[in-house]
């Protein structure tokens, strides 16, 4: 019995691995071989890039070995638009990626590059006029990457103070399902002081990073046989309950009987005392009686 | 010195009689249960035999109850499922209740005596119909005549023996509807009337024996139906014509099909638009028209002649028979603060059988049922005795001129609570009241005395037990030193408000909404929910505490709004007003005006936000944190939560200064093929958190994310938006996430593949546990999600807080890029869950308990420590000593744990947790069909004494002491002056 049900404990977890696997295919790397059965569930890519004045200058961290013979990949751009304040939202950079699909239906999204416009003059005196208001600086993408916009754009804005250091600082974070941006969390990289400081940046070049996140799996709920359970509860039968000290264990019978044995000896000296006083008392009378 | 021993052994001996669990003779000692039905639909009146008289009711909340007839009690009822509403009710063979539910398809018997359930038959329904029941009323047992039922385009024939189908009958033809089913006495020819596409008539004959269709007319009305129908006999019926101007009289005497028409402005001078009243009654039918009720009579030809017009606002009752083939109907009408009960017989409107005036409580609103039932007085005359349901719900009993019991049934259909507290006591108290109380005080303690050391007779045991449930003072209406006396604010459908005391559960007030403007449009507005408007303290003692209502106009959601400023100490509205503009959100914002009045915020349907109270100086303080006011819509069916900020003040001609608009900040857009909202949640604006920092088994620290702005959102799959079980495991899945309101971060998200909804959960402090169910596993499943700020970890050292060199202090913004991190774990929990709540208490130190309401409708208390994200397989010595529970795949469920013990909240639908004063304990209150209050003390109360703490004994010992030191002094002085005198 014992063993059948380790053998239906071990075939569980082969099937579960096999579960596993298969959510496992979500993986952003293009190397699907090297990483077969391996534990990432979390696919967070990271891009960063800098834009300097003169040339725009793409730096994706991760560097692939070789791509799918059998590529389904297709090139994605997507643009990125912000706004100043209340202002209509203008083009602002490209997001250009590979669209990777799956022999599921499912689709990834890889190898994301971003490249940031920088400011025109018009739009360096729309952002200091937000610094100087502590105005709102909103951006967008598209909800859906294959069909820009999608359904809806997806909307992140920050207060325009947060972003100035040396540069503007900013950071990404695409939610991603598939193809599609659930939500972008942007803002500074580090932290944004409280109260805001008017700061005008000293160069008008944006330093972007960029994250690209899909949903984590919740890991599984642990399932313990019964064999492991009754183990583990016959040994916790087993156990004795901590060892605890004298002191810990009687010390309400130990203070009460303290005080009476300090009670007794108070009791005994004055006793002590009491028949030596008696003898003095009575050397004392007898001649006093004796005087009478 | 021997008696400082004695004191320390008394005070060991008091402190280990603390019980720490709930035994049998303290239920009930601080928690009551009160049983409803709900707004009766139907009512059928058994009293013929000489036993005891009831009345056998349906209601809007699904239950069928037997009540006394004399007093109101619930002899038995029985709740059926959310999604099975009753469409009917019926007695047969003069001992089954018969009732139809779920649109015609479910058929169950109760025994009339004690509600067991005789038989069940479910019935085969093909497409959503009108359900009809008629039982026959003879009392032989006989299989001629069968209870008949039409619903879901079928029509059945069923036993009342034993619920067998006798035959079952198709309609499901295409556009063809079943009006009514008819069956005259005597006869064995059932007849089925119906419309096909409302324009044509047709009526079957049918055997009700075999069920076979004898024969079937059918004829075309050019004007076409407009379906409402009244039959006035058992060949006629009387219908509305499409434009509501013309009744059609249809008669369909052996086998034939007739029509006679009767233009409405024949019958009333000032004609318009008609409608037919649902009061049945013999060869008479009631029609309004312009807010007048007609009493139309039929004749033998289907002529219509009007014999009687009441005004408006007349609840009228079916007719009924009584002697000598007369039939009688009752109608109730208000006048002022009083109602006239008239009852008549329907040949004869001008005779008066009895008329009777009846003084009713204002909020109770106006008379919506009337439903009427007659007896024999002693002087061998007609009696009548009239149930009445009121607007408010509450249901009420007339006979004789008076109300013989009332049922407030508003209660069983409470959709927002909050609680509030009691007025202060006077100070100044008669010496009498005292001397009374001290004498009444002694007694009690002496007979608790003499239960503890076992000496009470079982006639002491009764009245300590009585003692203890009156448990002096507990139901007094002042403010208690601990905090237990309170009000629970409940808000029902109706719109009526009742303060209900914690004490006992007894109504302290109500008070029914009324529109501010008594416009024609909107007589009641119907409550939608509660908030604290005014909670005195510091600077605005005087003041008393009062509530803010928000009520609808209407069941559109552009319907406008009203407010309601409720006083809690009086029950009595201080003013209300007609905001003219819809309410989709009410948010209370965390600042409050010098009357202690709190700032709301109100969003309506056009995006703009309007500020309460309309006070410039509410205005300058909204003024002052303008650029920090952020609010978030969710909208569930497109999949969209978005974010929002203030802009600046509203324009056009319509706006005042305290309208605002609002700019959009950030949206988060799930996409709809993939995920669909299910359920959003937030933290209780009002929580208490007290300390910021876990500290670890090893010293280490942990920071809690403790924000405000943090939203719980849950989304399923489309496809397992469904019931469970309706998809595969592959379909579904369940995503969660963790949203900054400010800024629309996702500060977590987690998916369950092979997951689905229902979710059920609670967020409290730092953490979410949610409740669904997993697919691949077939179990429910609870997982418990903690959030941890990482960027406060540094502050561990002690030295950096000693010189200062932490960011303890600094001020926390949400545009900082949140360092969070999570813990989360997932358990299987054996129960479905109806809701989920988690105790709160004052200071927020006491443990936590989450309440979890379980499907059998009880309330099972389960500690947190169970959902700890950190619980491992073997915890180490120090785990263990810090109270980490070993990892177990299950939750348990503990029997013991069931707050409820014996009680069932039938129907429940929420639980509200309050603070009391004292630490330790806090004030549960759980809502459904049924009411049921309880106090917990979720780690024991470690702050009080027990109420079983026997101050008469700790009071009779030091005496004893005392007297005892006075005697051996007094014995000690005179040994020593007799030494002396040696």
């Amino acid at each position: 019995m014992a063993k059948l049900t380790l053998l239906f404990f071990l075939s569980f977890l082969i099937f579960s691995s096999c579960i596993a696997f298969q959510s496992d295919e979500l993986l952003v790397d293009d190397d699907e071989f090297g990483l077969e059965g391996a534990k990432p569930r979390s696919t967070d890519l990271h891009t960063s890039s800098s834009s300097s004045p003169q040339q725009q200058q793409q730096t994706p961290t991760i560097r692939r070995r070789y791509s799918d013979p059998t590529d389904l990949d297709s090139k994605v751009q997507f643009t990125l638009e912000h706004a100043f304040g209340d202002s209509d939202f203008s083009p602002a950079g490209t997001f250009s990626a590979r669209l990777k699909t799956w022999s599921h239906g499912g689709k990834t999204l890889t190898k994301l590059r971003f490249s940031r416009n920088d400011f025109s003059a018009e739009e360096k005196e729309a952002f200091k006029n937000l610094l100087k208001g502590d105005d709102f600086y909103r951006i967008r993408l598209p909800s859906n990457v294959v069909s820009p916009p999608g359904r809806e754009f997806v909307i992140a804005s920050v207060r325009a103070r947060c972003l100035p250091r040396d540069g503007l600082d900013e950071h990404f974070i695409i939610h991603m399902e598939g193809a599609n941006i659930l939500a972008v969390s942007y803002g500074s990289p580090g932290a944004c002081q409280y109260p805001r400081q008017l700061k005008l940046p000293a160069k008008w070049s944006f330093n972007s990073h960029t994250i690209l996140k899909s949903s984590e799996q919740a890991p599984r709920t642990p399932i313990f046989t019964e064999e492991i359970l009754g183990g583990e509860n016959v040994e916790g039968e087993v156990e004795p309950p901590p060892e605890r000290s004298f002191w810990a264990k009687y010390w309400m019978y130990l203070i009460p009987l303290g005080l009476v044995v300090m009670n007794a000896v108070t009791q005994a000296s004055n006793m002590a005392e009491e028949p030596a006083g008696g003898q003095a008392g009575g050397a004392q009378m007898q001649p006093a009686a004796r005087r009478r | 010195m021997a008696i400082r021993v004695f004191l320390t052994l008394l005070l060991f001996l008091s402190s280990a009689i603390v019980s720490f669990s709930l035994y049998e003779d303290q239920a009930g000692l601080t928690d009551w249960h009160q049983r409803y039905i709900g707004k009766v639909k139907h009512a059928v009146f058994h009293t013929q035999k000489t036993g005891r008289k009831r009345v056998i009711v349906s209601t809007e909340e699904n239950v069928v109850a037997s009540l006394d007839l004399r007093h109101g009690e619930i002899f038995w009822r029985h709740v059926l499922g959310t999604k099975d509403a009753i469409d009917g009710v019926g007695i047969a063979l003069g001992k089954y209740v018969i009732t139809l539910s779920s649109e015609g398809s479910a058929l169950r018997a109760w025994n009339l005596p004690d509600g067991q359930m005789v038989w069940e038959t479910s019935l085969h329904t093909a497409q959503h119909s009108k359900s009809l029941l008629s039982v026959p009323i003879n009392l032989k047992v006989d299989k001629d005549y069968p209870i008949i039922v039409f619903g879901g385009g079928y029509l059945h024939a069923v036993s009342a023996i034993d619920g067998e189908v006798l035959w079952k009958k198709d309609f499901t033809v295409e556009g063809f509807e079943v009006q009514r089913v008819l069956q005259p006495p005597g006869s064995s020819i059932i007849y089925v009337l119906g419309f096909i596409n409302l324009s044509e008539a047709v009526v079957y004959q049918i055997d009700s024996k075999s069920g076979e269709v004898v024969a079937q007319k059918s004829m075309v009305f050019p004007g076409g139906f407009s379906g409402e129908i009244s039959s006035v006999s058992s060949d006629k019926v009387v219908v509305l014509d499409s434009t509501r101007s013309i009744l059609v009289t249809i008669g369909f005497i052996d086998g034939g099909l007739s029509f006679q028409k009767t233009p409405i402005s024949d019958l009333v001078e000032d004609s318009g638009k008609a409608e037919i009243l649902s009061a049945l009654l013999s060869n008479m039918l009631a029609v309004k028209v312009n807010k007048r009720t007609l009493f139309v009579k039929v004749g033998g030809e289907g002529k219509l002649e009007v014999v009687d017009s009441l005004s408006d606002e007349t609840a009228m009752s079916d007719s009924l028979p009584v002697a000598d083939d007369q039939e009688a109907f009752a109608s109730v009408h208000h006048e002022g603060s009083k109602i006239h009960l008239m009852v008549k017989l329907v040949n004869e409107l001008d005779n008066v059988l009895l008329r009777e005036t009846i003084q009713m409580d204002q909020h109770r609103g106006r008379v919506h049922k009337v439903f009427m039932n007659n007896y024999i007085r002693t002087d061998r005359s007609n009696g009548f005795r009239a149930l009445i349901v009121m607007e408010d719900h509450s249901l009420l009993l007339l006979q004789q001129g008076a109300i013989v019991w009332s049922r407030e049934e508003g209660l069983a259909s409470v959709t927002d609570v909050t609680t509030a507290e009691l007025p202060l006591g006077k100070d100044g108290v008669s010496v009498s009241k005292v001397e009374h109380t001290l004498f009444e005080w002694l007694k009690g303690h002496v007979l608790k005395l003499k239960g503890s050391l076992l000496l009470a007779s079982p006639e002491d045991v009764v009245a300590i037990q009585e003692l203890r449930v009156k448990s002096s003072g507990k139901n007094k209406l002042t403010r208690d030193h601990n905090g237990f006396r309170k009000l629970i604010l409940a808000l029902t459908r109706p719109g009526k408000l009742f303060a209900l005391h914690t004490g006992d559960g007894r109504i302290v007030w109500s008070m029914l909404l009324k529109s501010p403007s008594n416009s024609q449009a909107c007589e009641r507005p119907n409550g939608i929910s509660l908030y604290q408007w005014q909670v005195p303290h510091h600077h605005a003692m005087d003041e008393n505490p009062s509530v803010l209502v928000v009520g609808k106009c209407g069941s559109d959601s552009s319907a406008p709004g009203v407010l309601s400023f409720v006083d809690v100490y009086t029950g009595k509205e201080i003013s209300s007003s007609d905001i003219g503009h819809s309410v989709v959100q009410v948010m209370p914002l965390p600042f409050t005006d010098s009357t202690e009045q709190r700032l709301h915020l109100i969003a309506d349907t056009v995006g703009h936000v309007h500020l309460y109270p309309k006070t410039s100086e509410a205005l300058s303080i909204f003024q002052r944190e303008f650029q920090n006011v952020y609010w978030y819509t969710v909208e569930a069916d497109d999949g969209i939560i978005r974010g929002h900020v203030m802009k600046g003040s509203c324009s056009g001609e319509t706006a005042d200064e305290y309208c605002f608009t609002t700019r959009e900040l950030w949206t988060v857009v799930f996409p709809s093929e993939s995920e669909k909202i299910i359920s959003t949640l937030t933290r209780k604006p009002n929580e208490v958190v007290h300390t910021q920092a876990k500290v670890n088994t090893d010293q280490d620290l942990l920071y809690k994310y403790v924000s405000r702005n943090l939203l719980f959102v849950a989304t399923v799959s489309p496809k397992g938006a469904g019931e469970i079980g309706s998809v595969t495991p592959e379909e579904s899945s369940l995503v969660v996430y963790l949203i900054d309101t400010i800024t629309g971060r996702i500060l977590h998200r987690l998916s369950h593949q092979g997951c689905q909804g229902p979710v059920h959960a609670v967020f409290s402090e730092n953490w979410v546990v949610y409740h669904y169910f997993n697919l691949r596993a077939h179990k429910y499943e609870v997982t418990v999600v903690e959030i941890y700020d990482q960027s406060r970890a540094e502050n561990k050292n002690v030295w950096k807080l000693i010189l200062g060199k932490h960011n303890l202090t600094a001020p926390i913004t949400s545009y900082s890029r949140p360092e969070v991190f999570t813990k989360s774990q997932s358990y299987f929990f054996a129960q479905s869950v109806k809701t989920i709540e988690v105790t709160s208490t004052a200071k927020g130190i006491t443990s936590k308990q989450l309440l979890i309401g379980t499907i059998g409708d009880q309330i099972l208390a389960l500690d947190k420590r169970f959902v700890d994200p950190r619980r491992t397989l073997n915890p180490s010595q120090a785990e263990k000593e810090e109270g980490i529970i070993p990892l177990t795949d299950t939750l348990p469920i503990i029997p013991q744990a069931y707050v409820t013990h014996s009680h069932k909240v039938e129907g429940l639908r929420g639980i509200v947790t309050a603070p009391s004063k004292l630490e330790s304990t806090t004030h549960v209150f759980a809502y459904g069909v049924d009411l049921f209050y309880t106090r917990l003390a979720p780690s024991k109360t470690y702050d009080s004494l027990t109420d079983d703490f026997s101050y008469a004994l700790l009071l009779i010992t030091i005496v004893a002491l005392v007297a005892a030191i006075y005697i051996t002094w007094v014995l000690s002085e005179k040994k020593e002056l007799s030494e002396k005198w040696r």
